[in-house]
């Protein structure tokens, strides 16, 4: 008896490999199609995907696997930022230091933050890319309306996180941007001063207190933006991200052209291979990016002395550029209507049958191209007259607050985005012609204020077409 | 359990207590989220106190102008008394730097003339001037956190 006790037991020992597979995969070898099916039922982490994938999903010129890169690149930050928490402490005067030493003394330290850093701002493109492939592939019409809402909650937490993200080292360029986003916070005390109730009535002087935890930047504000960097911010872009999946699947997979043929794959492996080499691009890109490009640190923060130009990271100076003519227009109002106007774009464009063709054919392709040149022309147009004439202020310094507040380049450009868009719903009898100028003309002004923001702008916000010709001080 | 109130006038038992339940939910609920709200408000910040004294009037000799980087406020003294101007940009909160034409903001370009009103580029308001006032041991404080109109000089 004893010698077959060894045998079963040498047995289950060179068994071992096949038999630990089959615990964990809760299945066969994904062979046939019955277990290639169950192999995605019955794993924990593959079961949100689906058994097939319709073959339209996995044409790369479909979706580019903009929202999988935006997921992988979520996976590197978060990571990379689980590793710089080990030395990273969020005091004043030991923040600068720790990520000194994250920089040059810690092992691989550099390259962590580099990732850490580029990941997270390449999320900010790729969403956006994401976020321009279903638009422009009709993919938020019926019954997709509430997921492209979760994804714009998405797109506003990626800023956000970047945002709290570009305070934490607390140097030079963390802390002025900081400076600038806690009055652009506070900037509805400009109306509430021009209707003289500030003293009765200061929500703006409320919501910056909120988020300094006092009346200047300093000890509490770190630890309050540390606090939503590492936790409130991330716990809901994960909950978010739960719910974005969730809907895909529910909302019956990817878009993809009504009537087009239903042919469909098995997941396993078609869909895990074309994931799985997405992730290996990632991977490199980030990696090799993060190898040659440092990620900025200047000098310890400094109250007294400002830099000049003080700017915000790349991705707000769009905004920067627009508060530099009303910070309440330009900083809460005109962002705030392009969330909004976003947000309500499936809900005022119901009408059916756009889904799955790129900008719903011929006539999409002409509003897009159309809206982008006459956006861009009105949009330069009004940059380049600001900035060779001057605003309101400049003609009659008295003139009250108010009326700049309500007419001043960043309103007048909402404006003529909602004005032109309506025109082309009349023109052409289509909302979805309406909402592809709106989404176009978003797109054109975002890149376009954010360049001028970066590049065109030196010392004390003034014009420069090239850096090298900034003045030397 | 008939639902059937349509044709009955005004509201069931069943249904008012039900909805004066559901009202207590929310209205605790709203409740507490002000009182979380109000806890990241402290009782006391640990900052620098906003009057400060400034030192005597005799190292204020008339045409002095004084940046006090660390107070963000600029002291001047001329022919009509001294007046305390505050630095911090009425825009976005950037410190101006002086200039011999008045107060030129490093951010976005805001301009204000030597009494701190605004020239030109997007700050909504004037630079505040300051209270300034004596005490008893005869040093200079200024407050921070009392404006007052834009003009008005201590004279010493």
């Amino acid at each position: 008896m004893n010698r077959s006790g060894m045998d079963k037991f040498k047995e289950n020992l060179k068994n071992i490999r096949a038999s630990f597979a089959a615990s964990l995969l809760r299945t066969k070898r994904p062979i046939s199609g019955r277990s290639r099916a169950a192999v995605m039922l019955n794993n924990f982490f593959l079961h949100i995907q689906g058994v097939r994938t319709n073959i339209n999903t996995l044409r790369p010129s479909y979706t580019f696997g903009l929202g999988l890169v935006s997921l992988f690149l979520l996976f590197f930050t978060t990571i990379s930022g689980i590793l710089l928490m080990i030395y990273y402490s969020p005091s004043t005067g030991e923040a600068y230091n720790t990520v000194k030493d994250i920089t040059y003394v810690v092992f691989a330290g550099s390259l962590m933050r580099n990732v850490h850093k580029w990941a997270g701002e390449g999320m900010i493109i790729f969403v956006m890319l994401h976020m321009a492939r279903v638009f422009y592939t009709g993919s938020y019409s019926r019954p997709r309306e509430f997921n492209w809402l979760v994804g714009i909650m998405l797109l506003i937490l990626t800023f956000v996180l970047n945002l709290s993200g570009y305070m934490l080292p607390w140097d030079q360029l963390s802390y002025w941007a900081l400076v600038i986003v806690s009055n652009i916070i506070q900037s509805s005390k400009e109306l509430t001063d021009a209707l003289g109730i500030t003293p009765y009535f200061d929500i703006g002087g409320m919501a910056k207190e909120f988020f300094l935890g006092g009346t200047v930047p300093g000890k509490a504000t770190l630890i309050r933006v540390y606090f939503l960097h590492i936790m409130l911010l991330p716990i809901l872009l994960f909950i978010f991200l739960g719910v974005h999946f969730w809907r895909i699947r529910k909302d019956g997979g990817l878009s993809r052209p009504a009537g087009s043929a239903e042919k469909s794959v098995f997941s396993w492996p078609d869909l895990l291979r074309a994931e799985t080499a997405v992730f290996m691009l990632c991977l490199a890109g980030v990696l090799v990016y993060s190898f040659y490009v440092d990620a900025p640190l200047r000098e310890m923060a400094n109250p007294l002395i400002p830099e000049n130009p003080a700017k915000a990271p790349w991705y707000f100076l769009g905004l920067q550029e627009m508060v530099s003519y009303s910070a309440f227009m330009g900083g809460i109002v005109a962002p705030g209507l392009a969330i909004l106007g976003l947000a309500l774009i499936p809900y005022l464009d119901r009408e059916d049958g756009h889904a799955g063709i790129w900008f719903s054919g011929r006539q999409g392709k002409i509003t897009a191209l159309q809206s982008m040149f006459a956006g861009a022309a009105v949009l330069a147009g009004l940059l380049a007259f600001v900035i060779r004439f001057g605003w309101f202020r400049n003609w009659w310094p008295d003139v009250p607050q108010i009326l700049i507040i309500m007419v001043n380049p960043a309103g007048i450009w909402v404006a003529f985005v909602a004005l032109w868009s309506l025109r082309v719903i009349k023109k052409t009898g289509s909302t979805r012609m309406g909402a592809i100028a709106l989404f176009t003309m978003f797109l054109v002004g975002y890149v376009m204020l954010t360049y001028v923001g970066t590049e065109l702008r030196g010392p004390n916000w003034e014009f420069y077409w090239l850096k090298s010709q900034w003045p030397m001080h | 359990m008939d639902d059937k109130t349509g044709d009955k006038e005004g509201i069931t038992r069943r249904g008012f207590l039900g909805m004066a339940s559901l009202w207590a939910v929310i209205l605790s609920s709203l409740t507490l989220l002000a009182g979380i709200f109000r806890m990241s408000k402290a009782d006391v910040y640990y900052e620098k106190s906003r009057r400060f004294k400034i030192g005597r009037p005799e190292n204020f000799p008339v045409g002095t102008v004084k940046k006090l980087d660390d107070k963000r406020v600029f002291i001047f003294s001329d022919n009509d008394g001294l007046y305390a101007v505050s630095s911090v940009c009425t825009h976005l909160g950037c410190i101006v730097n002086a200039v011999d034409w008045g107060f030129q903001c490093p951010c976005h370009g805001s301009k204000f003339n030597r009494d701190g009103r605004v020239i030109s580029g997007p700050a909504p308001r004037n630079l505040p001037w300051f209270k300034i006032s004596r005490h008893v041991d005869g040093s200079l404080v200024v407050d921070a956190g009392r404006e007052i109109r834009t003009g008005t000089k201590f004279r010493v």
